[in-house]
Parts: C-alpha cells; structure tokens; sequence
C-alpha cells in the first residue's frame, strides 16, 4: 500500500511521513519535521517537466550547431562546434578524449530527453508495462546527468591557460552558452520529473 | 498509528515499517528497489573529518597555483578561478557563473555547511539555525560537481599537452583530492540521524 492510499505523505526532503489535517487543504499542509510544504506529488511535475524538456529540445539544436570554441594557433584560427572538437580528437588519435566528450556532451543529454519524453508518454498514455524497469531508468539519469557538464569545465580550464595572443589562444563562443543551457534545463527537468506517478498508474487497476 | 515508524519510498510511495538497520546497512524499497535510508559507520565522525578536511583542501585550492603553461618560450601560470574569470571577460557571464557555483561555491557551502552542523552535534550542542544550514546544505548538495570538474581538468590537460608543456602546482594536486573528500562525505553522511536531531516544531 501506498503512502498516499492511507491519506498520509512523505516530505520530499526529510522523508517524515505525516497526515494532512481533514480540515486543512491538502496542499497547504507543512511537513512537521522540517517546514517544508508538503504535496502528496510533486506539483504540476508533468507539465514543468514537459517545459523544460521541450525547452531544452530545442536549445540543443543552437548548442550542437553553433561553434563552442574559436582557436588561434601561430596566427591562423578556426572555430569548433562539439562535433567537431570530437572528430578532431578522433583524427589526432585520443579517441578516449574523444569518446569522453562524445558521450557526455552528445549522448547523455539527447538520452536524457528521449528517457524524459518517453516515461512522461508512458504515464500519459496509463501503461502498466514494467514499472520496476521504468524507475531504474529514471535513476539511471538522474545518476549521470551531471557528467554532461564536464565539457563546460574544460573550456573554462582551456580559456585560462591558453592565453598567448597569436600563438595560441582559445576563446568560448556563443554555442557554450546553449549547450550550458541544455545542461541546466535538463537537470532541473529531471528533478522536476516525480517517479511516483509511473506507480500510481499501477494502482488505479 | 505512530508515524514516525513508518516511511514512504521517494520513488513509488510505498508505505514501509521502519526497522533497525545494521552498522553500514541500506534499506531498500521492496517494491521499486530505491534507497530509503542508511546507517553508515560512524557516520558522524567520519563525516566531519571528511567535511573539514574538503574546507582546507578547498582553500588550497583556490590559493596556490593551480596549472602553468610553457609553449614557444612563453609561460603563463594560472589559479583555479582564471579561467572562470577569463569566461566572464569573454562575454559569457552566465556560463562563468554556471562554473564557479558548481565547482567551488557550493562545494564549499556543503563542506563547511556540515562542519557548522556536525562540530556542535559531535559535543551534543544545537547549532544555531540547524534546520536553514542543512536544508540549504541538502538544496546545494546535488549541485556541487566537483568530480566533474576533475574530469574536465584532466580532459584539459591531456587536450593542452600535444601542443605545450603543462606544469601542475598544489592548487591541482588539492583539487583532485579535495573531489574524492566531497564524495566521501556524502556516502558517510547520515541524513536520517540529522533529521532525527532536529525536534518537532509547536
């Protein structure tokens, strides 16, 4: 039996269970513990959920498309976008620099996105197909979300060091913005994102 | 029906019976397989070394040079906040922001969050304001990407090595510890003890 099923709820954040006043509305109710405002579920979690996906659908378009960085190196310079940081890692030979960025940059927000859109559809839709198999895979990218920030950090490393004029230089362009962007959009959707939902469709058999 | 006995799984709401956990023990949902609480050995002590121990790496950290850079007779040195300070400059204030919350500042509220928490309990005093400090420590705590940050530095480095020589001081060697301390402090940290300190509000 659920929590909810026995009119009680359990804080989001300090996990005390409690039972919300009958008179009260069930939304005002204050955990006891730790003041927080309870909700049996999280907020409007489907439709905040859906916003910041879509919204980071489509920053990720000007992220992967406009260039991250400009290079100068003996004068002549070139810029980069993602992709093309990764191709280049790959045609100098450090395909683990490459496969790092190219997973972590590329793959993991894109699945974030599509593991998002596909349990909000799931719950939409009422399936009751493996509920075990769909939390995990909400815990698996909650897990590695943060690494797609790594790129972030390593142009603020680059921009600091390489910083000799016409011999060698690097320069942060618009794309880092976007792609930071996605990032954020995409943690703050899966915080938003409550698990809780793919079981209470269970329950309503 | 005594509440407090009870918890209800973060991840599918199951309703399950407290029981007493043994040292280093996880309690787990029995239907959906997510953690609900844990009891780490001596949590508490071992936490507040660990978060004191990340307070003063952290300032190392931040002190002491950080990466040195020697290409074509030309040498450039650099502390950590450099390039957040060179992003900032280039027009990308958000970004820089992005990376200096991340990687230092909330890091850094964690760990001296819990010595400001953890001291005073350790010598059976109540921290003034215990619930704000680890309600904005649990707020900051999923935000802090130090592990991260180590990952990219080496990324850089590797990156930066085919074309110039790279010279590592203490501010790096303290970095890399300083992600493996913030790890351990979390996994020794027992959440549920902390709650279980702060007294019901009238």
């Amino acid at each position: 039996m659920t929590a909810a099923r026995y009119g009680l709820v359990g804080c989001h954040d300090c996990r005390q269970v409690s039972r919300p006043r009958p008179d009260g509305d069930q939304n005002k109710h204050a955990c006891p513990r730790c003041s927080a405002s309870l909700h049996p579920r999280k907020p409007a979690s489907i439709a905040k959920t859906w916003a910041l996906v879509l919204a980071a659908a489509i920053l990720y378009i000007p992220a992967n498309v406009l260039p991250v960085t400009r290079t100068t190196h003996l004068g002549s310079s070139q810029t980069d976008t993602i992709m093309s940081g990764v191709i280049y890692f790959i045609t100098s030979g450090s395909w683990h620099i490459a496969l790092i960025i190219f997973v972590a940059s590329i793959v993991i927000p894109a699945l974030k996105l599509v593991v998002l859109s596909f349990l909000l559809i799931s719950i939409h839709w009422r399936w009751q197909w493996r509920p075990e198999e769909r939390t995990r895979l909400y815990r698996l990218i909650a897990a590695i979300g943060r690494w797609s920030m790594v790129d972030i950090f390593v142009m603020s490393i680059m921009v600091g060091l390489l910083k000799l004029g016409l011999i060698a230089s690097i320069e942060a362009r618009q794309g880092i913005f976007f792609f930071g962007a996605v990032v954020v959009l995409t943690l703050l959707a899966t915080e938003s994102f409550d698990p809780r939902l793919i079981w209470d469709r269970m329950e309503d058999r | 029906m005594d509440l407090d006995a009870y918890v209800a799984c973060p991840e599918c709401d199951l309703l399950h019976r407290r029981q007493t956990l043994p040292s280093g023990g996880v309690a787990k949902c029995t239907r959906c397989g997510a953690a609900l609480y844990r009891s780490p050995r001596n949590s508490l002590d071992r936490t507040l070394a660990m978060a004191a121990t990340g307070v003063i790496l952290l300032i190392i950290a931040n002190c002491y040079p950080f990466l040195s850079l020697n290409v074509e007779g030309q040498f450039r040195e650099t502390i950590l906040i450099t390039g957040i300070v060179e992003l900032y400059r280039q027009g990308m204030p958000l970004v820089a922001t992005l990376v200096l919350l991340c990687g230092i500042v909330f890091p850094f509220i964690e760990l001296a969050g819990l010595v400001y928490l953890l001291l005073p309990l350790k010598f059976d005093h109540r921290p003034w304001r215990m619930l704000t400090v680890f309600l904005v420590i649990r707020a900051v705590g999923p935000w802090g990407m130090t592990e991260v940050y180590l990952l990219g530095i080496l990324i850089a480095i590797i990156k930066l090595t085919s074309m110039a020589d790279i010279i590592t001081g203490a501010a790096f060697y303290a970095f890399a510890l300083l992600s493996f301390v913030v790890a351990a402090a979390a996994a020794s940290l027992n959440a549920d003890s902390i709650w279980q300190r702060l007294t019901v509000r009238q």
